[in-house]
Parts: structure tokens; sequence; C-alpha cells
């Protein structure tokens, strides 16, 4: 049996569609009603409500807690103040990437980190001659994330405390009633959101509070099917899926470095010690082969391939995560990751790994769709990521 | 380019005005679209009547947005958000209801509760209005060809609509004529036996028509609501965010950013024209701005007898236009609710609120319906299509209250006596009188109401007898006949004079397409 999360006995009833998918070893839901369209148009149009709590969580504190942090992950956690979140990877020697995630600053010397993987063993094997205190939290904490251009306006009301001051990637500490919760302005949908983290006891109760708050706002529990469709919007890469962590990689040609995953703006190559620097210095001083880029697919050309057929085009209803070659000319010079079509931007767009020089926004390529049985190659042009990045978000 | 800058005017800043003026910036025009109201739209527009309340006044609902202006002008980065409106329920003055979901198998088991037969045979029917629909779609994109014109361009129409008919096969091509010829409730009474559920779908057939379900022609207009498609999917409705407004507000943002100037409050008073050649507009302010082109995408008869002299046109043209039916036949009532409605046959919140709400309990009902217009008086029983579009944008009305709004059928224009202050507010009352049968908790929630007759939205969206597609959707008043033959391919008499409204091909509802077509017409003319 697998595990649930402290909000099943909520999330359990709401879900219509007996629709679940496995999570970190929970079961979360995929869709609550027996489609996904309203809890994705929740997250654009109003406000979805996602149980995130599967995530690994840690606990960092004690005197050299920044210091051993920063040995491991890619960003300077010297210049993350207290109440700052950051996104970070974090490599092997190789400088390849082993998983992605967030520090928060919640005092001084007091860190939580969250991870797709576990990293409890990666977190003590690097904590040598330093005084820190590592708590794997991931049972004891829950976590909801309420995201969408209504959730500030929602959390407005459900809060005690006023949050018109958080920034974005910014954290702070309240309270509901006699619950104390971290309320950060992050999230994995690339719009206007926030995450609440607390004690895993209050989870039912935290849960009704927010429904019952905003729900006269829109908010809507949503799962993981909406939540996959915002991500790729947002342009934002999911272990397993666009990358393989470095630790599962059968052969070396699976990893990836920062780099090449977008994520060069996250690598301070310049502090300290951390784990991986040498190998991303040398990288840094020769071009990477890979990057990933986002690709959109021509209307135009699509339409002509199933026009061929006698068929209208036939457009994917949920994310699709399979590996589709991309040809230039008649060559592979990469492979998509994750893709969609986008309600919301009306768009077919996709993660791609391209292989330089091919990598330029704008550069016309090929996709490999199947068109009624048939393997065909649809025109689409590389783009930058993200897709989707409304004012909004920051603002 | 003339000498104050404008290549283009464009007389009406409704949702074709901004796609024409839209596409002609797109070539390199310089274009001035000129809107009487403060407010761009025409009759998609979105406005806070009362405090707090966003009504979408007159238009409510989109499915037949062209997929390819959406694309051609970015529309989804100006601001274009359409959610999908899910389910249809028809309560029943018995208690029960009909409820069609989104979802296939839910509607099957609800289908299924009424008649088993019924169940099987709206798969059959679903399946062949889609395969209709798909090959009668290019239609719409296409310029409609003058039949009797051996043109290149004509030639090349003909023949490509005569390999959409070949190849529609035999079925199909016999169903496409029954429903070019027969009566919606006919039709539909070769497939269904559950009344509410004919009644409901005859409802799409009479919309905008001052005619009733069994009317013959009103069938094809079944199939004209089958050729919405959002995403690829055909006979989709959606909903969009911050109302039908926003459509309307997307496009201009889309026509600004192409370069269109947008002045609004500036209505036309006449097109000038001279030498059989238009040169341009005179405001009602006395203003006058030159170009080469105009274009209005105002209805037909505003088009060709008030903005120019018809002693200019044709006379058979003119009879035509004067002939031409655009018999206003549908009212519209806005509500500001403080709570939901809470209807007898579903009580309580339910999904059901999230989509249409069809007052169209039998065929005759919507036939008596009509039976009253015919001799002048509302329906004292009216049909009516609700939906309620809080619940799909909260951001409609203030947390936890709701706006409503109902389309209502019939309210002829030609009301006997004429349409008063005190007919409208009768007409109002038999409105909310008739919902509250269905939600008995109606009258206590209502906050404030807004009501629209046919003559309120001649006077304000500038609606030739409040007509809502500019001009019926019967079948000799389409395609190559819409406004007139032969002037069905958006010019007019008079050189450099263009239409671009509802009242040309493919006709009304928010399409953009007529405005699309006819911009494609003049850049062709222009040989830009």
């Amino acid at each position: 049996m697998l595990r649930t999360t402290p909000f099943h006995s909520r999330t359990a009833p709401l879900c219509q569609a007996q629709n679940w998918r496995r999570w970190a070893g929970f079961v979360v839901a995929s869709s609550y009603e027996l489609t996904h369209d309203r809890e994705y148009w929740a997250i654009r149009s109003a406000a979805a409500l996602l149980d995130v709590s599967p995530l690994y969580k840690y606990s960092v504190r004690g005197r050299d807690a920044a210091r051993l942090l920063d040995r491991v992950v890619t960003r300077d956690i010297g210049r993350c103040a207290v109440g700052q979140v950051v996104y970070t990877p974090w490599c092997d020697e190789a400088g390849k990437v082993l998983d992605d995630g967030t520090v928060t600053r919640l005092e001084d010397g007091v860190f939580r980190l969250t991870a797709a993987e576990p990293n409890l063993r990666w977190l003590h094997d690097n904590n040598v001659g330093l005084e820190a205190e590592i708590e794997d939290v991931s049972d004891a904490t829950a976590a909801l994330a309420v995201q969408g251009p209504a959730a500030r306006e929602i959390l407005r009301h459900a809060l005690d405390d006023d949050l018109d001051g958080l920034r974005f990637f910014r954290a702070m500490a309240g309270r509901v009633g006699d619950m104390p919760l971290t309320i950060t302005r992050t999230g994995y949908t690339g719009d206007l959101g926030y995450e609440l983290w607390f004690d895993a006891r209050y989870a039912e109760r935290m849960w009704d509070h927010v429904m019952k708050v905003g729900v006269s706002y829109g908010l809507t529990p949503a799962g993981m099917l909406a939540l996959d469709m915002a991500r790729i919007e947002a342009g934002l890469i999911l272990l397993d899926v666009d990358y393989v962590p470095a630790r599962k990689a059968l052969i070396e040609a699976r990893t990836s470095s920062p780099f090449e995953l977008g994520l060069g703006w996250t690598v301070g190559l310049d502090k300290g010690f951390f784990v991986g620097q040498r190998a991303l210095r040398e990288e840094r001083v020769r071009p990477s082969a890979w990057q990933l880029r986002g690709l959109e697919m021509d209307w135009d050309g699509l339409e002509r391939l199933y026009a061929e057929v006698g068929l209208p085009v036939e457009l994917p209803a949920t994310a699709w995560r399979t590996s589709v070659p991309v040809y230039a000319g008649g060559d592979q010079v990469g492979y998509a990751t994750s893709g969609c079509w986008s309600p919301l931007l009306k768009r077919y767009i996709a993660l791609a790994h391209l292989r330089a020089p091919h990598t330029a926004p704008g550069t016309g390529l090929e996709m490999e769709v199947t068109v009624e049985h048939r393997r065909r190659r649809a025109p689409a042009r590389v783009r930058e990521l993200p897709f989707f990045h409304p004012e909004r978000k920051r603002a | 380019m003339s000498r104050n800058g404008f290549d283009a005017i464009v007389i009406g800043g409704g949702h074709n005005g901004l796609v024409n003026a839209a596409y002609l910036a797109r070539a390199g025009l310089r274009v001035l679209v000129l809107e009487r109201r403060h407010l761009v739209g025409g009759a998609a527009v979105t406005e806070e009547v009362f405090p707090g309340f966003k009504y979408s006044v007159c238009s409510y609902v989109v499915s037949l947005l062209r997929p390819e202006i959406i694309r051609d002008l970015d529309l989804p980065t100006c601001g274009l958000e359409i959610l999908p409106l899910e389910s249809t329920l028809t309560p029943l003055p018995n208690g029960d209801h009909l409820v069609r979901w989104a979802d296939h198998d839910l509607t099957r088991r609800e289908l299924y509760r009424h008649s088993p037969r019924d169940a099987d045979a709206y798969d059959d029917f679903g399946r062949l209005m889609h395969r209709l629909a798909f090959a009668v779609k290019p239609m719409l994109g296409m310029m409609p060809p003058d039949v009797t014109s051996l043109a290149p361009g004509d030639l090349a129409g003909l023949l490509r609509l005569g390999r959409y008919i070949r190849d529609l096969g035999s079925d199909r091509f016999h169903a496409l004529v029954k429903l070019m010829t027969m009566s919606a409730a006919d039709y539909l009474e070769e497939w269904f036996e559950t009344e509410a559920l004919k009644a409901t779908m005859s409802a799409s057939g009479i919309i905008g028509t001052f005619l009733g379900p069994r009317s013959p022609g009103t069938a094809y207009v079944l199939l004209h609501h089958y050729m919405g498609e959002i995403d690829g999917v055909f006979r989709a409705w959606g909903f969009a965010r911050g109302g039908t407004g926003a459509v309307s507000e997307a496009i201009a943002t889309a026509a600004r950013r192409q370069g269109v100037t947008i002045r609004t409050g500036a209505g036309v008073a006449r097109v000038v024209a001279r030498g059989g050649r238009a040169r341009g507009v005179v405001l009602e302010s006395g203003e006058e701005i030159g170009a080469r082109v105009v274009v209005s995408a105002l209805d037909p008869k505003r088009t060709f007898l008030e903005l120019v002299d018809p002693a200019d046109l044709p006379g058979d043209l003119v009879h035509d236009i004067r002939r031409f039916r655009i018999r206003g036949s549908s009212g519209k009532v806005n509500l500001a609710l403080g709570e939901l409605p809470d209807f007898r046959c579903l009580p309580g919140f339910g999904p059901h609120l999230r989509g249409a709400v069809s007052i169209s309990p039998s065929v005759e009902y919507l036939e008596r319906a009509y039976d009253d217009a015919k001799y002048g008086a509302f329906s004292r029983h009216p049909y009516m299509d609700i939906v309620i579009p809080s619940m799909i944008d909260p951001g409609m009305a203030p947390p936890g209250r709701h706006v409503m709004s109902i389309f209502v059928q019939y309210a002829p224009y030609r009301l006997t006596g004429g349409w008063t202050d005190a007919q409208r507010e009768a007409f109002g009352d038999t409105v909310i009188d008739t919902l509250a049968q269905y939600a008995p908790n109606l009258k206590s929630a209502i906050l404030h109401r807004q009501v629209l007759t046919p003559a309120d939205m001649e006077r304000d969206m500038g609606l030739t007898e409040g007509n809502i597609f500019h001009g019926e959707l019967s079948l000799h008043q389409l395609f190559a006949l819409r406004p007139a033959a032969p002037w069905a391919q958006y010019r007019t008499p008079i050189a450099g004079y263009y239409q671009c409204g509802s009242g040309t091909h493919p006709g009304g509802g928010i399409s953009g397409a007529p405005g699309r077509l006819g911009a494609l017409r003049i850049l062709k003319d222009l040989r830009v």
C-alpha cells in the first residue's frame, strides 16, 4: 500500500475521478474532476489548491548551516537573507545535477531545503567538520500550494497576517488561529502563488480553513495533470522527466549540468567551494553541448499533416512525458521531454534538449508527431523559456 | 496615403471592425477605427452597470471565434482567456431535469434515464453533426463565390465548394439537404423522443431569428452552432475571462500593437463618396477625415441605407437591402445576485451552476413562445438561455456574490404599442417570474437588474431592429446571398467602400470571420 498525505481525508472524497498518481511513495490526485480542464483554468484565472506534501523537506540548522548548504548547492547561500527563498540545483563532483529544490532561510541559522528525491545521506556526507544539524522533516511538515491570480486575495483573508509586503521568493512566519505556519511566495506554476508549510497535525484544519475562505474567490483543488501543464508553460523542469538525476544515470550521456538545463544563472562559480565547482568552471569556458529550450509547434504545418489523412488536428488533452526526437534537416539534433497543448496560450509547446548550434530562439526545427499511426515530422520553432510569464507573478 | 495619414477608416469598433482593422494594419496600412460609444466592443462588451458586478451586457458566450484569428493576432498575449462552459441543464416544470454534461458517460447515463433509445441516438447524432461540421467548416473561412460569375476566383471557389460536397458522401449529403430545408423540430424528431432534449437542441436553431422551432430552415442553424470549436474540439462553448468585452479588448490590444488608431466617442454621420469612390467619412461632430478605403462594420441596413446615399447605389441592391430580414427577436436580462439560484430540480450548490441553464421544457413551449411574438407580444413564457458568469470567472462579481446573464426569446422589435419603459419592466418581470418557478429563491436574491429590449439594443449598440446577428441566419440570407447577391464579397458598388460586419458571410456570433475575410478582400484589391 502506498502512503497517503496528511490531507488524504480531504482529498479522497473530492476525487471524483478516482485518478491518483504516485509521487515519492505517496498517492496524490491526478485530477479531482473527471477531466482536469477546470483545475488547469483555476491556476490561470482564479486560484488552485495543491497538496505538495510529498516533497522531501530537510531542516538544516546550527552555526554552520549556511556553510553546509553552500557546500552542497550551486547558489550562493551567503547571499540568501533571512526571509528569503532561493531556487537551486545541486551537483555531484562531475558537475552533473543530482536534484533541484528550494532553500528557505527561516532564521539566521535555520534553513529548510526541499527536494524531489531523498537527500539525507548526501547532506550527512557533506557535513564533515561542520556544526550543522540535519533533520528529515518530510513527514512532520505538510505543504499546500495556493496558486493563481486570486491567491493573494484569498490568503489575505485566510491568514491572520499581512502578506502584502511578501515579495517573490520571500518567506514569512504567519499564523491561523493557534496554527503557526511559514508562507513562501513560491510555486511550480509560474503564476502568482504561495506555498504554506506547517505541522502535519494541522493539515486537515488548515485545508478546511483555506477552502472555506477561498471558495468564493474560485479556489479549486487541483491535481497533478493540471499542474503538469502549468509548469510546462512556466518552463519549469521536472526531475526524472526532463532530466535524469546523476545518481540514477546508467550512462554518462544521461547526465546534465546546470548549464545544459538552462540553470546557469543558479551557479555561483565564484563563491566558496561547492561540490562540482571545478567541473562547472571548466564547462563554463567552453560552450555546453546541450541547451534546454522551449519548442513551439507550427500550427499550419501540423494542420497540413492531419489534413493529408482527412482529419482535423488532434491535440493532446494532457501533458505528455516521453522522449520525442527533434530534427534539423534530416538529422536528429535533440529531443523533447515534455509537452502539451496550452489552452491559455493556444500553442502546442514542449521542453526540449537541443544540441548546439540549433539552440537560438527562432531557429526552425522539426519535431516528431504521430499522425494516424504514422511518424511524421512537424515544423517547430525554438523559443525562449518560459512560455508564460505574467507580470502578476512578481508584482 | 491621404494627407491626414490614414489609408483606411473602419466604421464601428465591434469585434469584426477591430479584427478587420488589425488585419489591414498587419499588412502595413495605416488604419483608424471610429467607435460611436465610449468603449469598443459593440455588442461584445463588459460593463460594470451596478458597482462591483460586471455584466456581459449583450453577447455572453464564445465558441465561433476563428482559431486562425486567435493565432494571427496573437490574442492570448493580448489578454484573451476562454474558460470552458461545461454543461446544459434543462429544468422541467414537473421538478425533473435533463442535463448534458461535458463528460460523455455522465451525459449518456442522464439521457438513458429519460430514454435508452435517445442515449444511443445522441451519440450517432453527435458523430454525424461533427463530421458534417468538419466538412462544411472550410466554407466559414472562404470568400463566398459568385455562383453566376465566370471569373477565375469565383470558379476556383465553386470548384472547392463542389469538392467539399462531393467528399461528404451520400449519408452526410442527405443530412445536409435535410438540414438546409427542414425545421429544427422536425429534423430532431427524426432522431429523438425525449421532449426536453428535442426542445433544448432545437433552441439553438432559433436563436437570433424571428422563427419558431417548427419553421423550415431552422435546422441549418443547429449545424452552424456545431461549427464552434475550442482547441480543436467542435461544439465547445466558452466564456471569456472578464466577460465578453474582454474578447473585444484583446482584439483592440492586438490592433493597437499593429499600429491601429482607435477613437471612441466618434460616431460617423456619413461616408463621403465622390465620382463613385469613397473618399472618407464625416463624423457626427462635423469633422471630416479622408482615406482611400472606408469599411463599414455596421449592419447592412446602416451600411447601404444610412451611411451612404441610396441614390448612389443600384436600385435592385437598395430593394434587396430594404427586404433583408433583420427582425430583432430577443432581449437580455442581466442580474446582480446576493446568492446563487437554488433550482428545485437540483437543489443547492453543484457543477450544474457552472454551465448553461435552458428554459426549454418542450418544443411546444418554444413554439407557443413564438406564437406570442408573431402577433406583436413578448412571450408570456419565454425561452431563456442562462449562464452565471461569476461561477466560471469569480472576478465578475464581489466574493460570494454573482451575476446572471439571461438571453430571452421572444421579444419582438415591433411590439404592439412600442417598447415603453413600462413594457420593458413588464418584460423583465415576466422573465423573472418564469425563472422563479424553477428557482424560487431568485427574486429575493436580486440586487440589481438590467433589462434590454430590441429597442434598447438598437439605440445603445447600433443593432438595427435589435437583431443580434446583423440579419437572420436564414438560408436565403447566407453565403453568396449575405447580405445580397452579388455583393457578398465584402465590396459595395462604391469603389473603396467595403463591408465587414456580421451581415456579411459567414454571419453573426463572435467569429471575427467577416472582419478577417473583409480585410483579405481589401488587401487583394489594393494588391498589398
